[in-house]
């Protein structure tokens, strides 16, 4: 990819192509026992980085660790665990 | 065909003359006859354009952004507190980079409160990512503005055609000025690529993230130190067209001069006159005038200075806390450089305080002093500081 003079973006899905996954410091674990399916944790979460089911699952390359999900979950199923990197 | 014009009015037919199709401005003195002047041709129906009346200057150039981004040729013009006001906008423009003209007539800045010219304004957004380029009279100034349209439109880079207020912005010159087929010629229909188009829609003004804004900067620094070979290009083209040719520095009886003053805007045509006074006595000593400060010339003022024994460095401006803005870059385009003259920096000219030729044969006379003795003590000096109202007058 070569920028545009400005950083004009003239084709669409650009957010796409940008993984938002390394900004996190805290990474959201479904414990898969505990999820029901409901769907709330789909809903919150404002990236979109979930993926509706039963377990719900987490896409780590976009999801930023905001926290909503565990915040919002009315099963306490997921857990925030803090990232490592090397 | 010769008309008896103001600078302000050679700026304002030299938009007319581009086609220009939106206007965006809010009057400030002295540059408010350009606009007065667009809005009489507009309203005279001699000239087909969107004039975009605002509340403010920061608005102006808002405005300026948006309607250049749809992509249509866009102008508009300010002065002094007006352009401190656009300054957050300018620094857009330049990084979205919409070629939009707009003239700069030279005037101090608040406070104390002043109307009268220096290049201060222009000065403070010299790293704006806008070309910026000077005139010395009025013909120049109609002939600037007319390439500058080439200039930005083929870069993407806004362009700033800086000229001194009063002295050129109110006062009457001949200028020459072409035929509307002859600048039709020369100015090719606008073509912006993948303007703001709801049929093709595009994201401009995106989040510059850690990974991507050091790269935008540097395409941006990129083509405005490219902008140099364009400008060059464009004058000679304009000069075949038209006659009259300006590069990015012009000199002025300088290739074997000892002692060369180096200046901008319309105290080069003061200067030129001291200086065929020296000559005329066979004294070497001459004078560059820089053209466009920014892209600023490294090279040709390496090439134009690099024989003399000293150059004094004469503007209308200061960089609080440091030195004048001219100097300090004229320095810098000497390190590395072996041998370098002795530069000598003059703060004059003030808020429309005039220069006097007695004052430049000082100015001579100190550089002269200082070729004889190979040294400098003070490197900037104030030319005609009134010591007593600041009290270092014993």
């Amino acid at each position: 990819m070569k920028l545009k003079p400005g950083a004009k973006i003239t084709e669409p899905g650009s957010a796409e192509k940008y993984e938002t996954g390394s900004w996190r410091a805290f990474k959201p674990v479904v414990d898969a026992g505990k999820c029901t399916g409901c769907g709330i944790c789909w809903l919150y979460c404002p990236e979109p980085a979930i993926a509706k089911g039963k377990p719900a699952r987490i896409d780590y390359r976009y999801c930023k660790g905001c926290g909503i999900c565990a915040h919002e979950c009315p099963f306490k199923a997921i857990t925030m665990v803090e990232e490592e990197r090397k | 065909m010769k008309q008896i014009l103001t600078g302000n009015e050679a700026a304002a037919i030299a938009a007319k003359l581009a086609r220009v199709k939106v206007i965006s401005a809010y009057p400030i003195t002295p540059q408010t006859t350009i606009v007065e002047k667009l809005a009489e041709f507009i309203a005279n129906g001699e000239f087909d354009a969107e004039y975009i009346k605002v509340e403010s200057e920061h608005s102006a150039m808002s405005a300026c952004i948006g309607a250049a981004a749809t992509g249509v040729r866009t102008y508009t013009a300010t002065s002094s507190q007006g352009l401190m006001l656009m300054s957050e906008m300018l620094f857009v423009a330049a990084g979205l980079r919409l070629p939009i003209v707009m003239a700069n007539v030279n005037r101090s800045l608040s406070a104390p409160l002043s109307i009268w010219c220096d290049q201060q304004d222009s000065m403070a957004v010299r790293d704006s990512g806008w070309v910026q380029l000077f005139c010395e009279n009025n013909q120049e100034i109609l002939d600037t503005s007319l390439q500058a349209f080439r200039v930005a439109e083929e870069l993407l880079l806004p362009v700033m055609v800086c000229y001194d207020g009063y002295i050129l912005s109110h006062t009457a010159e001949p200028v020459e000025v072409p035929e509307q087929a002859e600048v039709d010629g020369f100015i090719p229909p606008y073509n912006y690529p993948s303007p703001l188009d709801p049929e093709k829609p595009v994201t401009i003004g995106p989040v510059g993230v850690p990974e991507y804004y050091e790269e935008t900067r540097y395409m941006l620094q990129r083509a405005t130190r490219a902008s140099q070979e364009r400008i060059i290009k464009i004058g000679k083209e304009f000069k075949k067209r038209f006659g009259r040719g300006y590069g990015l520095i012009e000199r002025y009886h300088s290739d074997d001069a000892d002692i060369i003053m180096l200046t901008m805007g319309s105290l080069s045509s003061s200067v030129k006159d001291i200086v065929d006074r020296y000559r005329k006595r066979g004294e070497k000593i001459g004078l560059v005038q820089v053209r466009s400060f920014r892209p600023f010339p490294v090279g040709e003022l390496i090439d134009a200075l690099g024989h003399a024994k000293v150059v004094t460095i004469l503007e209308k401006d200061i960089s609080l806390g440091s030195a004048g803005g001219l100097f300090l870059d004229t320095a810098a385009s000497f390190i590395n450089v072996e041998p370098a003259p002795l530069m000598l920096n003059f703060i004059c000219g003030l808020a429309g305080r005039d220069i006097s030729p007695l004052q430049i044969r000082e100015v001579v006379r100190e550089a002269a002093k200082a070729a004889d003795t190979g040294k400098v003590k003070h490197a900037v000096r104030w030319l005609g500081l009134r010591e007593k109202l600041v009290g270092l007058e014993k």
